[in-house]
C-alpha cells in the first residue's frame, strides 16, 4: 500500500517537474512546480520524516513559491513574452543540453547501480531533529540564520530601488541606447 | 507507522531524475525566472536525496540538510527575484541572452 | 727614500696626477696641467732612479704586499709587487723615456684643446704599465696588462672626432683582446694546475710538477705566447699596429714602440722557466720573431708613410726580441728591448718633430732636404736609424749582434734562424737609410713652418746619447736568468753580422741618395709592381682577416640583424593575444553558456569518480 503510494507520488512529481520546466507560461509553470513539491513532500513523509514533509510544504510550496507568482504578477510579462519563451522552446534548443543533462542522469544510474540497500522504515520524529539540530548542528543554525539575514539585507537593498529611479540608472539608459546605436549601424 | 520497504536506489533515482532535469531546465531556459525555478527543482532534488539517506540510516542529519538546504533556497529566492526586478528595469526584458554587457 | 716601504709610490704619482686631471676635466690653468702631467712622471723617475741605485748596490730582490686584492678560499691575489733586475730595467725605461716623452708631448701637444685629456690618459698608461712589470701575481699583472690596452685604445682614439681614428683604436682594441682572451685562459689553466698565480710561487711549483715537453705547460706555455703576441704585434696579431699609428706621435713612440708593446717580450720572460719546460712553445717564439721579423721589414720598405715605416720597424724589431728569447737568449731579448725603447723612441720624437714642423705631412715623398733646415732634428734622426739598422758602435748593435750569434749557435735551425735575421739586418739599414735620405736629403718639396723648442729638442739630445751609450750598459739580469753563453763562434759569422747593416746602408744610399743603382725597370713591371703594391699592403694580412673574420661576422650580423630569434618570442606573445581573444569570447555574460560549460566540466568530473570507483 505504502509502496504504491510512493510510487505514485514519485510519478507525480517526476511529470510535474517536467511539465514546469517546459511551460511557456511563467504561472502555468509555477502551480506545476508547486504540484512536483507537494508531491515531493509526500514522498518525505513516507520516508519517516513529516517534519521536512510540513516544512516542504510550508515554506517551498508556500512561501517561496508565493514570493515567485508575486514577481511574476509584478512584471506583468503579458502574453508577447509567453509567445517568444514558445519560440525559445523549438526543439533545436534541447539538443546539447538535453544530451548532456541525459549523460548526466545515466552516469548516476551508473553509479547507482552497485549499491543496494533498503530503507530502514523508522519515523524520525521532529523531537529527535530538534534536539540533533541545537545540538551538535548549533552553528550550522548561527550560519543559515546569517545567511538568511543577508539574504534578507540583499534582497531589500535591491528591491527599494526598484521603486526609485537613480541617475546612476539613467546613465546606463543612455549607454543602453548608444549600444542600440552602434548596434543598428553596421 | 513501520515499514516502506523499497530499495533506497530508487528514491535516489527519482533525485537525480529531477536533478538532471533542473540542470537541463538551467542550460534550456532563456528566462531568469524559469533558471531560478531550475534551480529549485535541483536544490529539492538535492534535498529529497539527503532526506532518503537520513531514512536508511534512520538518523535525523538527513533532516538537518534539508532544513540547511531550505534556508539556502529561501535566501537565493530573495536576492534572486530582487535581481529579476532589477534586470527587468535595466534591460526591459528577462532573456538572459540578451541581457548581457560583456563583448567577449 | 729607497727600499721596499716606498715602492708604492712608484705607480701612485701618475695615478694621482690621472686621477686629478680626470677628476678636473681640463679645468685646471695649461701650466698647472702640463706640471702635473710630466712631474709627476718626473717624481716616479726619480723614485725608479733611487730604488735602482739601491738594489745595484744590494742585489737585494724586494719583495711587497700592499694588501690582499681579494680572498676567495685559498686564493688570494695581493697589491703586491716583485722587484727584481728585471723589473728594474723594465721601470726604468718607462719612467725614464715616459718622462723624455712627456716631456716632448709639453710642446708637441700645445695647441691642442685636450691638453689635459692628453696627459690623463697618458700618466694613466704610465702607471698601468708599472703594475704589469712590478706585479708579484699574474692577476696584478693581467690588470696593468688590460691598463695598458685600454690607454691604447683610448689614445690611439685621442682624436676622436675622425671616425678613421675610433675605427683605429677599435681596431687595436679588439685585435688585442683576441690574444688577452688567450692569456686569461693561459691563467685559468696554470691557476687550476697549479693553485696559484702567483709567479714565484707558480714558477717554483711549475719546475717540481713538470718535466720538460709535458703537455700542460706546452698548452699554458702557448695560451701565455697567444697573449704576447697580441700584445706586441707580432704575427698574426701584429695588423693593428700600424693602423694605431692614428694616434699622437709622442703616444706612438710612448705606447706602441718603448713600452706597451714590449709587454710580451716582458711577459715570456717573466716566465722563462716555464717556456723552457715548453721547447716546442719556445721555438714557436723564435719561429714567430723570424716570420714577423721578415714580413714587417719587407713591407715597411714598400711604405710611403713616416709613422707607419717605423710601426712596421717597430713590429719587425720586435720580432727580433721574439727571436732572442726564442733561442733562450733572455738577457740579449731585453737588452734589446731596452735599446729598442730608447732609438724608437727617438725615431718616433724626431718624426713627430718633422710631422709637426711641417703641417702635419705625413709622406715622406713630399718631404725632403730637411737637413740643413731641422738640423736637430736630422741629427737625432741620423743616429736613431744608426741605432735601428745596427750599424756598428751604436747601441743597436750592441743588442742586435748577440741576438743573431745567439741564433746562430742554436743546434739544427740555428742556421736558418741567422740567415733570416741577417737577412732583416740587411732590409733594416735599406728601409732606415731610404727614411734619412729621402725625408733629409734632396730637394726641398715642403717647407718647415716652425722649429722645435728646447722642450722637443732636449728629449731628443738625451735619446740621442742614449741610443749610442745604451749599448755600452750592463743590466742587472744575472740573476733573473740562466747563464746563457752561445760558445765559440766563427768569426766569419760574426764578420758577416757586422758588415749586413753596412751593406744595407750602400743599397740605400745607391738607390735613394747617389742614384747609381736603379730598380725603376723592375718596380715599373708587371711583376714588381704586384710586388710592391703586395708589400705596401702589409703582405695582404688586413685583407684576409676582413675575408676571414670580419666579413663573415657581418654577415651573421646582417643575418641577425632582423632578429629571428625574436619571431620566437612574437610568436608566443601572437599566441597569448590570440588565445587572450578566443578565451574572452568564453566569458561573454551568457548565463546558459555558463551553466552549460559547467554541466559539461560535472559530467567529466563524474566520470571520472566513476572509474576510479570501478
Amino acid at each position: 500500500m505504502m509502496e504504491s503510494l510512493f510510487y505514485l507520488a514519485s510519478f507525480i512529481a517526476l511529470v510535474a517537474t517536467v511539465l514546469a520546466l517546459s511551460r511557456a507560461n511563467a504561472t502555468h509553470a509555477l502551480i506545476y512546480l508547486i504540484v512536483s513539491l507537494l508531491a515531493v513532500a509526500v514522498i518525505f513523509f513516507l520516508l519517516g520524516a513529516p517534519f521536512a514533509a510540513a516544512l516542504e510544504v510550508l515554506i517551498y510550496a508556500g512561501a517561496i513559491m508565493v514570493l515567485f507568482i508575486f514577481v511574476i504578477m509584478m512584471l506583468n510579462l503579458g502574453d508577447s513574452g509567453v509567445a517568444k519563451e514558445r519560440q525559445w522552446l523549438s526543439p533545436r534548443y534541447w539538443i546539447v543540453p538535453g544530451l548532456l543533462a541525459a549523460i548526466l542522469f545515466g552516469e548516476m544510474l551508473v553509479a547507482l547501480q552497485h549499491h543496494s540497500a533498503a530503507l530502514s522504515g523508522k519515523m524520525i520524529s521532529p523531537k529527535a531533529v530538534a534536539l540533533e539540530l541545537f545540538g551538535p548542528y548549533v552553528l550550522a543554525v548561527e550560519i543559515a540564520s546569517m545567511l538568511l539575514l543577508a539574504g534578507l539585507v540583499g534582497a531589500y537593498h535591491l528591491g527599494r530601488r526598484f521603486l526609485a529611479r537613480t541617475e546612476m540608472e539613467e546613465e546606463l539608459q543612455e549607454e543602453l541606447k548608444e549600444q542600440e546605436q552602434q548596434r543598428a549601424q553596421p | 507507522m513501520n515499514g516502506l520497504q523499497i530499495p533506497l536506489e530508487h528514491v535516489l533515482i527519482i533525485a537525480s531524475f529531477m536533478f538532471s532535469f533542473g540542470l537541463l531546465g538551467l542550460m534550456l531556459r532563456r528566462n531568469i525566472i524559469f533558471m531560478l525555478m531550475s534551480l529549485e527543482v535541483m536544490l529539492n532534488a538535492a534535498a529529497l536525496a539527503f532526506v532518503a539517506a537520513g531514512a536508511k540510516w534512520a538518523q535525523a542529519d538527513g533532516q538537518i540538510i534539508f532544513l540547511l538546504i531550505l534556508s539556502v533556497a529561501a535566501a537565493e529566492v530573495a536576492v534572486g527575484l530582487g535581481l529579476v526586478l532589477q534586470i527587468q528595469r535595466r534591460f526591459k526584458t528577462l532573456d538572459m541572452d540578451t541581457a548581457k554587457r560583456m563583448r567577449g | 727614500m729607497a727600499g721596499s716601504n716606498y715602492l708604492w709610490l712608484i705607480p701612485f704619482f701618475p695615478l694621482l696626477s690621472a686621477t686629478l686631471l680626470m677628476v678636473t676635466a681640463g679645468q685646471l690653468p695649461k701650466k698647472i696641467i702640463g706640471f702635473l702631467g710630466a712631474g709627476s712622471i718626473a717624481l716616479s723617475a726619480l723614485c725608479v732612479a733611487l730604488q735602482a741605485q739601491h738594489f745595484l748596490a744590494s742585489g737585494e730582490i724586494m719583495q711587497v704586499t700592499l694588501w690582499t686584492w681579494m680572498s676567495v678560499a685559498n686564493f688570494a691575489p695581493g697589491i703586491a709587487f716583485y722587484i727584481d733586475g728585471l723589473s728594474i730595467v723594465m721601470m726604468s725605461v718607462i719612467t725614464g723615456v715616459g718622462f723624455l716623452i712627456h716631456l716632448y708631448s709639453l710642446e708637441f701637444m700645445d695647441d691642442d684643446s685636450s691638453y689635459s685629456r692628453y696627459f690623463a690618459y697618458m700618466n694613466l698608461f704610465v702607471a698601468a704599465m708599472l703594475l704589469l712589470v712590478m706585479a708579484d701575481n699574474l692577476l696584478l699583472l693581467y690588470l696593468g696588462w688590460e691598463g695598458v690596452g685600454v690607454c691604447s685604445y683610448l689614445l690611439v682614439g685621442f682624436w676622436y672626432r675622425d671616425p678613421a681614428n675610433g675605427k683605429a683604436a677599435r681596431k687595436a682594441f679588439v685585435v688585442t683582446r683576441v690574444g688577452d682572451a688567450a692569456m686569461a685562459l693561459g691563467l685559468f689553466l696554470l691557476f687550476t694546475e697549479l693553485g696559484s698565480l702567483d709567479i714565484q710561487t707558480l714558477l717554483l711549483a711549475a719546475d717540481s710538477k713538470w718535466q720538460s715537453g709535458d703537455l700542460i705547460p706546452t698548452i699554458a706555455t702557448a695560451l701565455l705566447l697567444g697573449g704576447a703576441v697580441g700584445k706586441s704585434a707580432q704575427l698574426p696579431l701584429h695588423t693593428w699596429l700600424p693602423d694605431a699609428m692614428a694616434g699622437p706621435t709622442p703616444v706612438s713612440a710612448l705606447i706602441h714602440a718603448a713600452t706597451m708593446v714590449t709587454a710580451g717580450v716582458y711577459l715570456i720572460a717573466r716566465h722563462y722557466s716555464l717556456f723552457l719546460l715548453a721547447p716546442i712553445t719556445l721555438e714557436a717564439v723564435a719561429w714567430i720573431g723570424l716570420a714577423t721579423l721578415l714580413i714587417a721589414a719587407f713591407t715597411a720598405l714598400a711604405q710611403q708613410d713616416i709613422k707607419r715605416i717605423l710601426a712596421y720597424s717597430t713590429i719587425s724589431q720586435i720580432g727580433y726580441m721574439f727571436l732572442a728569447l726564442g733561442v733562450g737568449a733572455f738577457s740579449a731579448g731585453i737588452f734589446h728591448l731596452m735599446t729598442h725603447a730608447f732609438f724608437k723612441a727617438l725615431l718616433f720624437l724626431a718624426a713627430g718633430a718633422v710631422i709637426h714642423c711641417l703641417h702635419h705631412e705625413h709622406n715622406i715623398f713630399k718631404m725632403g732636404g730637411l737637413r740643413t733646415r731641422l738640423p736637430i732634428v736630422f741629427w737625432s734622426f741620423l743616429i736613431g736609424s744608426a741605432a735601428l739598422a745596427a750599424l756598428p758602435f751604436t747601441s743597436g748593435f750592441y743588442s742586435k749582434d748577440p741576438i743573431l750569434l745567439s741564433a746562430w749557435a742554436m743546434p739544427n735551425i740555428g742556421s736558418y734562424l741567422w740567415a733570416g735575421g741577417l737577412l732583416g739586418a740587411l732590409l733594416t739599414a735599406i728601409y732606415s737609410f731610404r727614411l734619412v735620405f729621402v725625408v733629409f736629403f734632396g730637394e726641398a718639396k715642403t717647407l718647415p713652418n716652425k722649429q722645435p723648442g728646447w722642450k722637443m729638442s732636449l728629449p731628443l739630445a738625451l735619446l740621442c746619447l742614449l741610443s749610442i751609450i745604451g749599448g755600452w750598459f750592463v743590466l742587472p739580469l744575472d740573476h733573473v736568468f740562466p747563464a746563457y753563453s752561445h760558445g765559440e763562434i766563427n768569426h766569419s759569422v760574426e764578420i758577416i753580422s757586422i758588415a749586413t747593416p753596412l751593406i744595407g746602408l750602400a743599397i740605400a744610399y745607391g738607390l735613394f741618395l747617389g742614384k747609381q743603382l736603379s730598380i725603376s725597370g723592375f718596380t715599373q713591371s708587371t711583376l714588381g709592381k704586384a710586388l710592391q703594391s703586395f708589400c705596401f699592403s702589409g703582405w695582404r694580412f688586413d685583407a684576409l682577416y676582413q675575408l676571414l673574420w670580419v666579413c663573415p661576422y657581418q654577415v651573421l650580423a646582417q643575418l641577425w640583424r632582423n632578429e629571428p630569434i625574436d619571431y620566437l618570442y612574437r610568436g608566443i606573445v601572437s599566441l597569448m593575444q590570440w588565445s587572450n581573444e578566443q578565451l574572452s569570447k568564453l566569458q561573454s555574460g551568457e548565463l546558459r553558456w555558463y551553466a552549460t560549460s559547467m554541466v559539461f566540466g560535472l559530467v567529466i568530473l563524474v566520470l571520472i569518480m566513476l572509474r576510479s570507483l570501478s
